[in-house]
């Protein structure tokens, strides 16, 4: 199988972890992430206003460029997902918008959001599936207690997201489960890290990232895997290694045995 | 027309919000992160930009510490998504000339060894046009 | 020719703000057939139909048409007008101009326009009507009641007592319903028990009442007076008629892990159960998807045990044909599944339960015996937070529902009140959006639980609950204060919205009752006719048709009791004459009619015609059963050759209306 990859900006530098380590996985499961070409940024949020367009417009590059190729346009980082989706999602349902973009960026075709646009975590459960997962895992990390750190963007807003239920979600637990784990599961799994306020009101995000952290500790984790970058920047600063942070995509190469010790 | 009147279209025009859906159950507020970081909390945020009360808001301080969780939105149970409000007037602000909340001079200050690309990107986003 | 009289109402307003009545009665004056035409504030009121009678004597008139509201409204009240000036009340036509027009329009010229093109159509129809006699229908004098709880046994114990029989059907093994499950009842704190067991015990022993326990309605057929119901006896592998209900087996079966549906799952039943003591009919039913002798064939412990003899392994659903002249619908609610507000907590923690999870936790025959010990471990809860509206009044049908459940503001304030009574120590927190307490007595209570007893009520909402050690973390906002607050519970309590029952949209399906968005039943008029269905024979008793509470519901149910005493006390039914009629001479005999007629109205017969030659010949013709029709008019449509005809809406009058619309 074949999909469209949209890594990011942050998996290029900071994240080459999650980068590396998705692509080694998703081949050792038999799915090829071609990268788009000439992709460019996401912008990291997507802009709530109605009347923003020209931060959108890298989004439906990339997920035109998914259609012309008709294939799904997978991402890894929680960010770029939820951006992705989002703009997607306006694609399809803001004429409007739709519209100015469409005469804006001329693509070969119009395109209105029918690109299919997965989170790596969707590829695993709804392409490849669980059991193919487990069935792949040589080395399982049997008796490791993960919390898995979903944050905002994986979930929310949930009408638009749709991977799960956003209070009581399980893809990840489902997929710490795949791989030989113990998930654990803890109240804040589903609450902000911080986000972007880091730059603005660092207390204020130290504040957030401690009780995800302390949540996470209290119901007995020993790690917590997260997507997100800037999920992981913020447990790790604010956390003062009270609980050690790790990306998906790491414990999924190691548990398929392609991570050198 | 007044100021604030003007102002009040121009956000609702923004944010797509309808600020009238409120039935003032508060819950946005119960479930904010920031709440205690904020001087105007989300249902006020509501109510203020449907009494036209706009200019206070615009200056508060609130506006840079909204998280874009979404947890306001996804939890309201009219649909309201308070969220957007505030995205809409921080917009209102930064988008006049010299309004930036934070510039890329900042940057180098900010910068540590571990800070991943997508924070500086999104905060620019967030806070500057 | 027809000698055709208009009556032009304004409605007050409601018509005459948005159409020139004068100009309506006017241009209407023109119309063929028309001799007389006027127009009147109310045409409904006494004086507005003395106007009518008056101008039938007065012009020999031989048709009329109101242009008036929806004849769902008064088309009755003018037929009757007009049978008691001498003319046929099926020469009476009604022009909608307020529904269709006058209530849709802004513009008074279009709103004129429209209602002459309205007028004249009706008038167009009156033109080519005749008189019609309705036939009549006798009445099954039995009612049915679907539904046991307490608005179906207050129903039925009505019925029953005026001396006509009624039959309850059940799903549950016994009938109680909701009812059965409450602690106390607002605002007079009587025991649910005490007051509902002695009718539940009025019903089993009332010689006009029959009881269909764990049955359901399995198809419905006929119309108003003769309804033919076909009813599902599921197995219960216990013989109704030999179980004393001396409860033996249910201690000896071996199969104890049955979650017990009573208790909402709090505690264990074993598979051969009784719901619980005070259960009508008291016998044992066994459920048989935890039933090892059913499953595997190895066991039958209960029937070594029961000296009756009364288990039947061999048991199969039974199947019961019963005619009846009126259905009463009464089949409750349900709390809806919290699964979709998990922010709340419930699917993570056994201490966050639904209200009537609270009811059975303070219940003496429930899984604590009464006291009040939280579900994890059993330790008496020392700081309770009550969430009210949990979804409830959600826009957005995705989760939760539109509607206020209505009864959620007066059980949390009992709830919190009687826990402040017992068990003093304890903190007892309810949010709240807005209280509701319309009723007799029902504020005053309210009040109580704040000024005596101290409850906290907050003036907000809760936005999250996390399950943290043995204590819940809620956190909420507390409005009036302007704060966030974090209060460390023991125990948190959802007033979950109520929804009708899943049996209900099947249901209303099999009865062609309608139904609103929410799957509540809808009633014949909101306000004027609150417990019929506008099918003819269908009554509404209880939640079935929105949230109320129990006083309601037993007045609603002593009403549609009324109704229908009103409907089996007449031996006969006057009938609708609209009714299909065949063309004897047209008919091919090709069957097209009777293969999509509903209600099973056309017969064949085969009959003598006299040929142009002389001779006779035997053709095979179709016959139609006036008093099954139901003048649905499928036939009509489904006849090729064109022999198939309603009376009162002919093709040739239905044409002729399309033709004056389209003049």
């Amino acid at each position: 199988m074949k999909v469209s990859y949209f890594p990011g900006c942050t998996l290029k530098t900071k994240a080459k972890d999650l980068d590396r380590y998705a692509r080694e996985s998703a081949a050792a499961l038999g799915v090829e992430l071609a990268e788009i070409e000439a992709w460019q940024c996401c912008g990291g949020v997507f802009s709530m206003a109605t009347d923003e367009i020209a931060s959108k417009l890298s989004c439906v590059r990339a997920l035109a460029d998914a259609a012309k190729q008709g294939q799904p346009l997978v991402s890894v980082c929680s960010a770029c997902h939820n951006v992705l989706k989002q703009t997607n999602h306006a694609m399809q349902t803001d004429e409007t918008f739709a519209s100015r973009v469409n005469n804006y960026i001329a693509p070969d075709a119009p395109y209105h959001g029918q690109t299919k646009v997965l989170h790596f975590l969707e590829l695993l459960r709804d392409e490849i599936g669980w059991d193919a997962v487990r069935a792949a895992v040589k080395k399982p990390l049997t008796g490791k207690k993960v919390g898995a750190y979903y944050g905002c963007l994986l979930l929310r807003p949930s009408k638009t997201m749709a991977m799960d239920d956003p209070e009581n979600p399980k893809i990840i637990e489902d997929f710490i489960r795949a791989i030989g784990a113990e998930p654990v599961i803890y109240p804040y799994r589903n609450e902000c890290c911080g986000g972007y306020v880091t730059i603005e009101d660092a207390a204020l995000s130290k504040k957030k990232s401690m009780q995800v952290l302390d949540s996470a500790q209290g119901a007995g984790a020993e790690l917590l895997v997260t997507a997100c970058p800037l999920c992981r920047y913020n447990l790790d600063k604010n956390g003062e290694g009270k609980l050690p942070v790790v990306y998906f995509t790491e414990l999924l190469a190691e548990a398929l045995g392609l991570k050198e010790d | 027309m007044t100021k604030n009147e003007r102002m009040k279209e121009q956000i609702l025009r923004t944010s797509g919000v309808n600020p009238l859906k409120c039935m003032r159950c508060g819950k946005c507020s119960g479930t904010c992160p920031s709440y205690d970081e904020m001087e105007y909390h989300p249902h006020q945020f509501v109510y203020m930009v449907e009494t036209g009360d706009i200019e206070p808001l615009l200056a508060s301080k609130s506006l840079y510490k909204c998280l874009s969780c979404f947890a306001c939105v996804d939890r309201c149970p009219r649909s309201v998504e308070p969220a957007k409000l505030v995205e809409a007037l921080r917009l209102m602000v930064i988008r006049q000339q010299g309004a930036n909340h934070f510039k890329a001079d900042d940057i180098p200050a900010l910068v540590d060894e571990e800070i991943p690309q997508q924070l500086l990107v999104s905060a620019l986003r967030k806070y500057s046009k | 020719m027809q000698r055709i009289g208009v009556f032009v109402c304004w409605c007050g307003s409601n018509i005459a703000g948005t159409v020139d009545v004068e100009a309506v009665s006017e241009a209407l004056k023109k119309e063929p057939g028309v001799v007389f035409s006027t127009n009147y504030q109310y045409m409904c009121s006494q004086a507005g139909q003395d106007i009518i009678k008056n101008a039938i004597a007065e012009h020999k008139l031989s048709g009329i048409v109101v242009c008036s509201c929806s004849p769902r409204m008064h088309e009755t009240t003018f037929r009757k007008t007009a049978a008691a000036a001498g003319l046929n009340p099926y020469m009476v036509e009604i022009a909608n101009i307020r529904e269709q027009c006058s209530w849709v329009h802004k513009d008074k010229l279009t709103g004129t326009e429209k209602a002459i093109i309205l007028g004249r159509t009706a008038i167009a129809k009156v033109n080519l009507n005749a008189p019609l006699t309705p036939g009549e229908s006798p009445v099954t004098k039995r009612a049915l009641v679907i539904g046991g709880g307490i608005a179906g046994i207050q129903t039925a114990l009505d019925i029953a007592d005026a001396g006509f029989e009624v039959d309850i059907v059940e799903k549950q093994p016994t009938i109680g319903g909701k009812m059965a499950q409450l602690d106390k009842t607002f605002p007079t704190l009587d025991c649910a028990a005490c007051i509902l067991t002695p009718k539940m015990v009025d019903v089993a022993q009332h010689e006009k009442i029959r009881i269909f326990s764990y049955s359901e309605v399995e198809s419905v057929s006929g119309f108003v007076g003769n309804f033919t119901v076909n009813i599902k006896k599921k197995a219960r592998y216990v013989k109704e008629d030999v179980c004393t209900g001396c409860g033996l087996c249910t201690e000896k079966c071996p199969q104890k892990n049955v979650p017990n549906e009573f208790n909402l799952g709090m505690d264990n039943r074993r598979a051969i159960y009784i719901p619980f003591a005070q259960a009508v009919p008291k016998v044992a039913t066994i459920d048989p998807r935890y039933c090892t002798m059913l499953k595997t064939g190895k066991c039958g412990v209960c029937s070594k045990v029961c000296t009756a003899g009364a288990i039947d392994y061999k048991a199969k659903d039974e199947y019961i044909e019963e005619k009846y002249g009126a259905i009463v619908v009464a089949t409750g609610y349900n709390p809806i599944s919290m699964e979709k507000f998990d922010e709340f907590a419930y699917s993570q923690s056994k201490d966050v339960i639904t209200s009537l999870e609270f009811e059975r936790l303070t219940n003496a025959a429930g899984p604590t015996a009464g006291v009040l010990l939280r579900p994890s471990d059993h330790k008496h809860p020392k700081t309770i937070v009550f969430v009210q509206c949990v979804g409830s009044r959600c826009s957005g049908a995705e989760k939760g529902k539109e509607y206020c459940s209505k009864i959620c503001c007066m059980y949390t304030a009992k709830h919190a009140m009687l826990t402040r009574d017992k068990y003093p120590d304890t903190d007892v927190y309810v949010f709240y959006i807005d209280v509701r307490t319309p009723g007799k007595a029902f504020d005053e209570f309210y009040r109580r639980a704040v000024e005596e007893y101290g409850v906290h009520y907050i003036k907000g909402m809760v936005g999250k609950v996390s399950p943290q050690g043995d204590k819940l973390m809620v956190q909420a906002s507390d409005l009036l204060a302007n704060k966030q607050l974090h209060i460390e519970a023991d125990l948190v309590v959802l007033a979950a919205a109520i929804e009708p029952d899943a049996s209900a949209r099947p249901l209303a399906t099999m009865l062609t009752a309608s139904m609103d968005t929410n799957d509540f039943f809808t009633e014949a008029h909101p306000k004027l006719r609150p417990v019929e269905s506008p099918t003819a024979g269908v009554f509404l008793s209880g939640t079935c048709q929105g949230p109320k509470d129990i006083p309601e519901t037993v007045s609603q149910a002593g009403a549609a009791a009324a109704k229908v005493i009103g409907l089996l006390a007449k031996d006969k039914l006057t009938g609708n004459p609209c009714v299909a009629h065949s063309n004897e001479l047209m008919c091919n005999g090709c069957s097209s009619c009777e293969r999509v007629c509903p209600y099973g109205a056309i017969t064949y017969e085969d009959k003598e015609f006299r040929m142009p030659d002389r001779t006779t010949r035997m053709r095979r013709v179709a016959k139609v059963n006036e008093a099954v029709c139901q003048g649905c008019g499928a036939c009509t449509v489904a006849c090729p050759s064109g022999a198939m005809d309603l009376k009162g809406f002919a093709s040739a009058q239905i044409m002729a209306e399309v033709d004056a619309i389209c003049k």
